[in-house]
Parts: structure tokens; C-alpha cells; sequence
């Protein structure tokens, strides 16, 4: 059987996103520089199949490819990674892909067993604002993702700070400020992302069913979530919840994502694909 | 052409025989020059430090040259031979090239992995180099133990962690801040630990320093000291606001930061992150200060907890280093080989012999007609031709006691033969 090349490239990608998860797993234990570069390199060839994967099937279908749950997930993974190699090249994390690369692994398997036909797309969605609205919210959800990750190692390295047991992995984390730093740097672009995405998704709304907002379960849940994100901003200038505090928050969030994302899909029913 | 190390350490040697045997100031010119008198030792190196004193010399016999050196310590700081040789170690050969290669890759400090002592070998190689103690055994010893240290150093972690108080202050706020320079830092009272953590803090770039004491004047001398501002003692809990680092020293009986007053300084500072090394005994800074969020105390209990678990990372990588020194000893013996005489004449001879064929097959590859007495002819000339060539230098390799390694070296340079390494 013929085997598509927009297939050829997740499955490649799919793969070394695998090894370099399993390398990151390595690496929380017994890491190295050569564990770090390993886990890097691996995920951008990855990175560069996998935007090979999301072109092909742009220009098979004609529209950008987020249309089902196979494509939903994939992109989103997409999205974190091109986001995690911009917050690296900022802020230089290091230890960040081993506790990025199992979440997109994850992601990736779970796209992985849907099906994978590029679909007609259905006329409701034939409209740029649909393809603005979903992009926002995956770019903005990444970021929230990867504030989580940098969330997880905030905590640790405080645990490991206020607890005086300074061994293992307290020497290859970073420095609580730039955890914190990040943190907040991910929460500032993915909420002004999320933001918009709410704005287009209704304007696409209103062109597609006449009716800016429906009170749809994805619609209350993505709300839920933009307060949350508005009130870490929001107490972090005002009272200076910072560190902390402004981790396990956070870390709510982004639950709220999740759930926003899956959650909504598997236990309520809306007229959201995904 | 052997080496010798005669020696003593912090372990061997208490430190009031150290001091005693140290060579410090002129004594190190003269000694070297004493050593280099005796017939036996034709090349010496000096290492003295306050932890060890060690002469590495060259010798063709190693137990006159040692029972040389152990007499010559002895008269020169006036110290008896019996008390000397209980501390002394003595090492040759294979043995000798490892201690060095442990020395000057820190495997056999006081604390592993320190790193002032690969400074002090090479000062103590750069003397000797100056004053031509040494030739070229110990000149590639030494380059060869410089680059054990920086294997060592680049291939485990045996350097890292800090293991000493002030270090280990500046190790943890990086873990905290991320750029020192930009942080502001505190000094409350005063005292040799905390004076040195502050100036470590400084020198990792600390700019921006206060000072306060109870004793204003005091607070004013080591403000100039470390090109900071004195605090009056009344005040300073209003400078804590804008203070990112604290090291607390004072001779009070009790606590002189009280939670409550932490809660007020945090909530108006906005949470900025705290890092508190509480340095006095009896502690001056209320422990259950590092429960509030963003503030980090250390007192000295914790912080020796931090260097007992460094030591112990070290201990781990020490391993590790022992295997590559092993490798370079290795090596470094190899080399030695190729520097006595009979290994030279051995390869002096295929080297002529190689070049005498290949040259012989191209000349009758061109002249294929040749009559077989003809070749037969032409093969003894020129076998008589290189025994001749190389008949003097093998008589000079075979002849030369004084300055072997010289002449070896020498002769391999002169003819191509290249050292095996």
C-alpha cells in the first residue's frame, strides 16, 4: 500500500519525539551535557519533520490542517515545540525538553490513533476566521503548557532550595529567577493568544451561526480558563504573587487547559470538534 | 633516567614540621641551586606550599639521589634526619608519575579538587624552568601533569561544588538570582567567615552593598572595605526592602530578625526573593523565617550540610580521575621509552633501512635489465653505506651517560624519528 508522505513525516517525527522523551526521562535522573544536546537535536529534526508533516497536508487539503482530532492534537504539539525552541533561545533552560518532550509525546500518540484522512472541510469552517481562531488558541494553549513544565521546576528547585537537600537534580535546574521569569514571560504571551482566540472564535461564530457567544461547554470552560490566566497576571503586578504561589497557579491553569482541550470533548457535548 | 619524589603532606606530616621544611622567600633560589650541584640529580623541581613540600628530580639512581635529598633537607632547615623520615614519603619510577599526576590534578589535596594547586605546581615548574633546573624529562612531565589536571578537570566533577563556607554562599544565590550584579546585598554585623562570604559575594559581582553595625564607625570601615554604604543599626530593617542578599554576623545573644518583621519587609518589597545566610552563633535570624514564601535562610549548620554533600560528590568523581590518571601514567611511560638509548638505535636503523629499500626498489624498477652480480653489488654499497651513516650517533647513544635524554631527544629530532604517542 501507498504510504503518504504527510504520514511518512509524523511517523518520523513521532518517533524521535519518542527517543527524545525517553532520553529526557533519562536525563531527570542521570543527566549530562550529552543527555541535554541529545534531547535537543533529537526534537529539532523532529521539529522540522513534523513541520514538513503539517505543510504536506496543507497543501493536500487546501486549509490549514485542524480539522480533526488526529490534526488538533498533532498541532498543538507542533505548537509547543516551535515555542519551547523559542523560550530556549532565550532563556537557555536546558533541563526544559525532558519535561516538555513526554507531554508532546503523549500528545502525539494520542494523534496518532485517530485517523488520519485529510477531510473536506465542512462548510461551517470554510472561513479564515475559523483557521485564526484555532491557530490563537493552540499557540496560546503551548505557551500555558510550557509554563506548566516550567511551573514543575520552579517547584522542585524551591523544594530543594527551602528543604537544604542540595544534590541530584538541584544542580542541572536552573535559578528559581528565570524559572519564574520564563513562567511569566509563557503566561503574558499565551494570555493575550488566548484572548484573541476567544475574540475570533466568536466574530467566526457570529459569520457562521449569526450568534457572537452560545454558553457551549468549550466556550464556559475556555472562559474559566482566561480568568484564571487573568488573575495570575493580574495578582503577580498587583501584590507581587510571584514564585510560588504564581506556580501553583500556574499549574491550575493549565489543568483548566487540558480539561478545556479533552476534557469538554470526552464528558460534555458541544458543537466544538475538539 | 628515572624520577624521584621526596616528599611531605598535610597527612604525612603535622604542620609544625611543614612550616619548618616550607620553602619560602629566597630559601626556594637557593635550594634548587644546591640541588642542582649534586652530581645525581640532574634535573630538580621544588613544589612548596602550606600543605605539602615535594622535590621531583631526574636520576639515573634513585636511592643515592634520595638518600642526597633527605641529607640535604635535613642540613638546609636544620631539622633531624629521624623526625624527617617519619614524615617523608618517597615514590620512583611508575609510582613517582602517578603522585605527580595526583598532585597536580588535585586527587591528593587536602580537599579534592581544590584549585590552587595546579597553580602552584606550575609557579613552582616556571621557577625551576627560569633558573634551568630542569630539562626534558621534567619539562614534559610537567606539561604532561598540566594536561592530566585539565583532563581531570574538564572530564569529571571533581572541581564543582562548592566545599567551603563562602562559596557555597555564592553557589546557592546564583541557584536563586540569576544575574548577582543586579542584586543587593547586606552585610549586619561583622566577623572573618562573614567578611569573606561578602567579599566573594563582590567578587561574583555584587555591586550594590550595605553595611550596618552596631558599632557605626565599624560599619563605615567595611563599607569603604567593600566600596559599599554604611547603615545605621536602627535602620536597617528599613533597608532590608530593597535587599536581595543578607549575611547576618553579629555577637547578639538572640534573634535580631523576627518572622513578623520578614512578613512586612516581603509584602513591601512585592515577594522579591530573599537569600539569608545567618553566619552567628547563636543564630541571629528566626528560623522559621525560610517558611515564609520567597525567602531562603541558611544558618552555618546548613550550610555545612552543603559542603558535606559536595565532598561527597567529589569523593564519587575521584574514581573517575583515578582512571585517567592511570591512562597519562601510562602514556608518560611509554614516552620515557623512547628515550633511552637502545630503542633509538634500534629505530635509527629500520629508519635507514626503510628509506635504503624503498629507494633500491624505485632505482631498479627504472633499471630492470640490471645482471643479478650488479644488484647484488649495489645492495652491499649501500647497506655499507647507511652502517657507516649510522655508526657514529649509535656510538654516541651508546657512549653518552651525562646527558642521555638530551642526546636521545636530540638524535630523533636530527633524523625524523618520531616519538610514539
Amino acid at each position: 500500500m501507498h504510504i503518504e508522505l504527510n504520514v511518512w513525516f509524523f511517523e518520523l517525527a513521532l518517533t524521535l519525539y519518542f527517543i527524545a522523551a525517553i532520553i529526557g526521562v533519562i536525563e531527570l535522573f542521570k543527566g549530562s551535557h550529552a543527555t541535554t544536546r541529545a534531547v535537543f537535536i533529537l526534537s529539532g529534526i523532529g521539529f522540522i519533520l513534523h513541520t514538513a508533516n503539517v505543510i504536506t497536508r496543507y497543501l493536500k487539503g487546501g486549509h490549514i490542517p485542524i480539522t480533526n482530532i488526529h490534526e488538533a492534537s498533532s498541532f498543538f504539539s507542533w505548537s509547543i515545540i516551535f515555542l519551547f525552541f523559542l523560550l530556549e533561545y532565550k532563556y537557555k533552560l536546558r533541563l526544559l525538553g525532558a519535561f516538555v518532550m513526554p507531554m508532546v509525546l503523549i500528545l502525539m500518540l494520542s494523534s496518532s490513533v485517530f485517523p488520519r484522512e485529510i477531510e473536506e472541510l465542512n462548510p461551517l469552517l470554510s472561513s479564515y476566521w475559523f483557521g485564526i481562531h484555532t491557530v490563537l488558541a493552540f499557540l496560546g494553549n503551548a505557551a500555558f503548557t510550557i509554563a506548566f513544565g516550567v511551573a514543575i521546576m520552579y517547584l522542585l528547585q524551591e523544594r530543594y532550595l527551602k528543604s537544604k537537600r542540595l544534590s541530584g537534580l538541584f544542580l542541572r535546574l536552573p535559578n528559581l529567577q528565570i524559572l519564574d521569569e520564563a513562567n511569566y514571560r509563557l503566561i503574558s504571551i499565551g494570555f493575550p493568544l488566548l484572548t484573541l482566540a476567544i475574540i475570533t472564535g466568536s466574530i467566526w461564530a457570529n459569520t457562521a451561526m449569526g450568534r457572537y457567544w452560545r454558553w457551549d461547554p468549550k466556550e464556559v470552560w475556555a472562559l474559566t480558563t482566561w480568568l484564571i490566566y487573568a488573575l495570575v497576571l493580574h495578582l503577580r503586578v498587583t501584590i507581587g504573587w510571584r514564585g510560588r504561589k504564581a506556580a501553583i497557579l500556574s499549574i491550575i491553569g493549565f489543568i483548566l487547559v487540558i480539561f478545556t482541550l479533552f476534557g469538554v470533548n470526552l464528558i460534555l457535548k458541544g458543537y466544538h470538534a475538539f | 633516567m628515572n624520577i624521584l619524589v621526596v616528599g611531605l603532606n598535610h597527612d604525612t606530616a603535622g604542620v609544625e614540621i611543614r612550616e619548618k621544611v616550607a620553602f619560602d622567600g629566597t630559601k626556594l633560589g637557593n635550594a634548587v641551586n644546591t640541588l642542582k650541584g649534586f652530581p645525581e640529580i640532574k634535573e630538580n623541581i621544588i613544589l612548596s606550599t602550606c600543605n605539602r613540600v615535594e622535590i621531583y628530580a631526574n636520576t639515573d639512581n634513585t636511592e643515592s639521589a634520595g638518600k642526597r635529598i633527605i641529607d640535604f633537607l635535613s642540613g638546609f632547615h636544620n631539622i633531624a634526619k629521624e623526625t624527617l623520615e617519619q614524615s617523608l614519603y618517597i615514590h620512583n619510577g611508575r609510582n613517582a608519575v602517578r603522585h605527580i599526576f595526583r598532585v597536580g590534578g588535585s586527587l591528593d589535596s587536602m580537599i579534592v579538587g581544590e584549585p590552587q594547586i595546579l597553580g602552584q605546581l606550575k609557579d613552582a615548574f616556571d621557577f625551576a624552568h627560569k633558573v634551568k633546573s630542569t630539562g626534558i624529562f621534567l619539562n614534559h612531565l610537567m606539561k604532561d601533569a598540566f594536561s592530566v589536571a585539565k583532563r581531570i578537570r574538564n572530564e569529571t566533577k571533581i572541581a564543582e561544588g562548592a566545599v567551603s563556607i563562602s562559596f557555597a554562599a555564592v553557589e546557592l544565590a546564583r541557584k536563586i538570582f540569576e544575574d548577582l550584579s543586579m542584586e543587593s546585598f547586606m552585610l549586619i554585623g561583622a566577623g572573618e567567615m562573614a567578611e569573606l562570604a561578602a567579599k566573594h559575594l563582590i567578587q561574583n559581582g555584587v555591586k550594590d552593598v550595605l553595611v550596618t553595625n552596631r558599632t557605626f564607625q565599624r560599619a563605615e570601615e567595611l563599607a569603604t572595605e567593600f566600596n559599599g554604604k554604611a547603615v545605621e543599626f536602627d535602620k536597617f530593617l528599613d533597608a532590608l526592602i530593597h535587599t536581595d542578599i543578607v549575611i547576618c554576623s553579629t555577637g547578639a545573644p538572640h534573634y535580631i530578625l523576627h518572622k513578623t518583621d520578614m512578613q512586612k519587609i516581603m509584602k513591601q518589597r512585592k515577594n522579591k526573593p530573599m537569600f539569608i545566610i545567618d553566619i552567628s552563633v547563636p543564630r541571629n535570624v528566626e528560623p522559621e523565617i525560610n517558611d515564609l514564601d520567597n525567602i531562603y535562610l541558611y544558618d552555618v549548620d546548613d550550610l555545612q550540610g552543603v559542603i558535606k554533600t559536595n565532598i561527597e560528590e567529589r569523593r564519587k568523581e575521584q574514581e573517575r580521575a583515578e582512571r585517567i590518571v592511570d591512562e597519562e601514567v601510562e602514556a608518560f611511560l611509554r614516552w620515557q621509552d623512547t628515550l633511552s638509548a637502545v630503542p633509538t638505535i634500534v629505530a635509527l636503523r629500520e629508519k635507514a633501512e626503510s628509506i635504503r629499500k624503498e629507494e633500491l626498489e624505485k632505482f631498479f624498477r627504472k633499471h630492470h635489465t640490471m645482471k643479478e652480480e650488479e644488484i647484488r653489488a649495489i645492495e652491499a654499497m649501500t647497506n655499507v653505506i647507511i652502517n657507516k651513516l649510522i655508526h657514529s650517533p649509535t656510538v654516541a647513544l651508546k657512549g653518552e651517560t651525562e646527558n642521555k635524554e638530551e642526546m636521545v631527544a636530540l638524535i630523533r629530532r636530527l633524523y625524523g624519528i618520531n616519538e610514539e604517542k
